[in-house]
C-alpha cells in the first residue's frame, strides 16, 4: 500500500486569494498538517499579521487572531500570557515582522516567549504593490527602488533578522528554510515541526524563517521565480539551522 | 500504481506540479476551468509512482495523492 497524502483537516477547502505560484499556500498547507500531525488542533491559536496572509484567518480551521500591522508578537504574549498551555505561534511577513513590528519581535525574542514564528520572507512588500523591504536583495529592483537597492544610496543592506534573533539568550531555536523545490518544502516542514515542538518542551522563542517566492511582484513565472530563490537569495540568506539548543 | 486527483476549480494554473513531477505524467489542460484558467490534470495515473512531489509543492492545496497496492 503506497502512501496516501491528503489534504490537511486543518485546512479548510476553499479558493485561496493568493497569485498563482505564491509561497503562503504552501506553508498554510504545511503549518496545518504539522497541527493535524501533532494533535494540536484544539489548542492551537495562530496570530495572523498584516500583509498578503491578512485572512490567513479564513483558511486555517483552528483558532486564530488577527493583530494590528507589526505588533503579531505583542498579541500572542498576551495570549500566551493568558493561556499558558495553549500552542501559540505567529504568521508574519518581512514587512511586517522584520520592518514595522521590529521592536516587538526583538523584545518577545528576549523576553523567552514560549511562541513560535514563522518568518515568510519573499523580499518585498507584495500587498502594497512591491515597495523595498529591509529584506530586499542588493541590486532587486522594486517599486521605490527602480534601479535596484543599491546602500551607497542609502537604502542600506538586506536585514538578516533570524540571524540576530539567534544571538538573543531567550531564543531556543531559529532556522532558515526555503520553498525552492520538493526537498527544501519537506525540510521547512521538519524545522517548523521542531520549532513548535521547542515551544511545547523547552518553554523559549522559535522562529523559522522561510525563504517564500513572489512571482507577482518579482515579475517572473512561478518556476523562474523558484530559480530565482536558488541562484540569488539563498546567497545573501543561507539556511540551515541557526541555532537549536 | 498512485492515483493522482486535482480539484480543476481550485488550479489556478501555476504548472509548478507539471515542472516538478518526475515521471512527466502532469499535464496543463486545453480546457479553461470556472476561474478561465488553464488548470493541470494527470496525463494518466497507470505510471504514476505516487511520490507526492505534485502535493508537496502545490500552492493551492488541490492536489490529492492515493498510493494504492
Amino acid at each position: 500500500m503506497g502512501k496516501n497524502f491528503l489534504h490537511p483537516k486543518s485546512l479548510k477547502k476553499v479558493d485561496t486569494h493568493y497569485c498563482p505560484g505564491c509561497g503562503h499556500g504552501i506553508i498554510h498547507r504545511i503549518i496545518a498538517g504539522i497541527v493535524d500531525e501533532l494533535g494540536i488542533r484544539e489548542k492551537t491559536i495562530a496570530v495572523t499579521p498584516v500583509g498578503c496572509a491578512v485572512i490567513a484567518y479564513d483558511y486555517w480551521d483552528f483558532n486564530c487572531c488577527e493583530a494590528p500591522h507589526g505588533r503579531g508578537l505583542a498579541v500572542a504574549t498576551g495570549i500566551k500570557r493568558c493561556l499558558p498551555q495553549n500552542i501559540v505561534f505567529t504568521y508574519q511577513g518581512d514587512g511586517d515582522l522584520a520592518s514595522i513590528g521590529i521592536a516587538e519581535t526583538i523584545h518577545a525574542a528576549n523576553r523567552a516567549e514560549a511562541i513560535s514564528c514563522i518568518f515568510v520572507n519573499n523580499g518585498c512588500y507584495g500587498m502594497t504593490g512591491g515597495q523595498l523591504a529591509p529584506t530586499t536583495l542588493i541590486g532587486q529592483k522594486t517599486i521605490t527602488t527602480p534601479f535596484g537597492r543599491d546602500p551607497n544610496k542609502g537604502e542600506g543592506w538586506p536585514l538578516k533578522l533570524t540571524e540576530i534573533l539567534a544571538s538573543l539568550e531567550g531564543v531556543c531555536f531559529a532556522a532558515r528554510t526555503s520553498l525552492a523545490g520538493p526537498k527544501e518544502i519537506l525540510n521547512t516542514q521538519t524545522q517548523i515541526k521542531k520549532a513548535f515542538l521547542a515551544q511545547i518542551e523547552k518553554k523559549k522563542f522559535s522562529i523559522v524563517e522561510v525563504l517564500s517566492p513572489c512571482p507577482t511582484v518579482w515579475q517572473k513565472e512561478p518556476t523562474k521565480a523558484i530559480e530565482f530563490i536558488q541562484q540569488e537569495v539563498i546567497k545573501t540568506f543561507p539556511v540551515g539551522i541557526i541555532k537549536e539548543l | 500504481m498512485a492515483e493522482v486527483i486535482i480539484e480543476k476549480d481550485k488550479c489556478k494554473g501555476c504548472q509548478l506540479c507539471i515542472f516538478y513531477c518526475p515521471t512527466k505524467k502532469l499535464v496543463l489542460s486545453s480546457k479553461l476551468n470556472k476561474k478561465g484558467i488553464k488548470f493541470a490534470k494527470p496525463l494518466d495515473n497507470i505510471n504514476c509512482i505516487g511520490c507526492g512531489f505534485c502535493f508537496t509543492v502545490c500552492p493551492d492545496s488541490c492536489v490529492e495523492v492515493y498510493g494504492k497496492k
